[in-house]
């Protein structure tokens, strides 16, 4: 068994399937991203240099794209999750109420179809690349 | 409601949950070219094609002095397997049977792997689709029948992708009756067969059914596209008192962006 750990994972990394591990990584990432927009956000605000406020600008349009890459991957893998985001992303009006509407839809729809809530309509078998032969 | 239509179906929760356990399971073994090629999506039923970033002159354009070109875009596949249950079966799994017959779906679940691989290795002419062991523009290498002898042929295809600039690892798939052969020679030399095949790859062999003889292919990515509409998906289509008509579904396409990066072993 390996002795290197990473905080990403919240079980032993050997007993997770590859699909978990991959999962885990992108909301890690995912984070990691979210911090670093939060910080040129901070830094922005503190600094009165121009110049440089439009380079801290630039790299957190970055972050902006980073982030949403790595959302829209745990959406794809993950159909329950997106349907809830569908109900609140991009909406108009009280997002709160829009949540709890959401999510009451989507697992409403998912138990009645008598699916894993991480499963949606498909069965969610995807990629087997390093699932094992 | 989804067009899989699923609501419609006499089954009830637990028989959906059971229905799609027991098709998964069947199924994972099975899809061989997912182990192997790239895989992009699901991009949902809506998706209907991909952009191959080409255009192609249109003869006649509908005005003097101007020329016309059309993009080039590769529309995906319904790929589908339907199958009837005995629904006196599922009644029996809600009570509480653990071995109820679904062996329809679990050949259905066979019938549509086997044509996905079939699709990817071999090509579906009609859909538009190349598969990677017709693309491939290196000679075919015949395996025959002695078993100890593969770890040079398929050292032999590595060569020839090395040779082609094409980097590693290599994944090894076998056609059923070729694997059927590599399991019953168990050792080469006393160490085993499938052990020495996959060292010499640096990547996995995988079973395909489907799939005539064997290829070697490149894993470094880049090179074979699966791109997926639908993700494999059960739907309803109709019933009587009886039986339960459902399917099996999946949209898709695949293209060979590098034919030079897999080899074909031919069976005897």
């Amino acid at each position: 068994m390996s002795a290197v750990g990473f905080d990403q994972y919240h079980e032993p990394a050997d007993e997770l399937p590859q699909a978990t591990r991959t999962f885990a990584r992108l909301c890690a990432s995912l984070t990691e991203e979210a911090e670093a927009i939060g910080w040129y956000e901070q830094r922005m605000a503190v600094e009165s240099d121009g110049e440089a406020r439009a380079i801290m600008h630039d790299a957190q349009g970055e972050e902006f794209k980073h982030f949403c890459m790595d959302l829209e991957f745990l959406l794809r893998r993950t159909p329950l999750w997106r349907e809830i985001a569908q109900g609140i992303l991009f909406q108009e009006g009280d997002i709160v109420e829009h949540g709890e509407e959401a999510e009451e839809e989507a697992t409403e729809d998912a138990a009645s179809r008598g699916e894993p809530l991480a499963g949606g309509e498909s069965l969610g078998i995807g990629s087997l690349r390093g699932s094992g032969a | 409601m989804s067009h899989l239509l699923r609501e419609h179906a006499p089954i009830t929760a637990s028989g959906w949950e059971l229905l799609d356990s027991e098709a998964r399971e069947r199924l994972e073994p099975a899809l061989a070219a997912r182990r192997l090629v790239d895989f992009a999506g699901p991009h949902g039923w809506e998706h209907s094609a991909t952009s191959l970033g080409r255009a192609r002159e249109v003869a006649d354009p509908p005005g003097e002095g101007v020329t016309g070109a059309q993009r080039q875009v590769l529309a995906l596949v319904e790929l589908r397997a339907s199958f009837s249950l005995v629904r006196s079966e599922l009644e029996d799994a809600d009570r509480g049977a653990d071995d109820p017959d679904l062996e329809a779906l679990d050949e259905a679940a066979h019938r549509i792997a086997v044509a996905e691989n079939a699709a990817v290795f071999h090509g579906w002419g009609n859909a538009g689709i190349a598969g990677i062991l017709e693309s491939s523009p290196h000679d075919a290498i015949e395996l025959g029948e002695d078993c100890e002898r593969y770890p040079r042929h398929v050292a032999k295809a590595i060569e020839a992708l090395l040779e082609a600039g094409i980097g590693g690892p290599y994944g090894l798939a076998l056609g059923p009756e070729v694997y059927t052969r590599v399991l019953e020679t168990s050792e080469h030399g006393g160490y085993p067969l499938l052990e020495h095949l996959r060292k010499v790859l640096g990547g996995p062999i995988v079973w395909a059914p489907g799939v005539r003889g064997a290829g070697v292919l490149s894993m470094r990515g880049g090179d074979f596209l699966f791109e997926c509409g639908e993700d494999l998906a059960i739907g309803y289509l109709d019933h009587d008192a009886n039986t339960v008509r459902l399917y099996l579904e999946e949209s898709f396409n695949f293209r060979v962006a590098t034919p030079e990066a897999a080899v074909t072993l031919t069976n005897p």
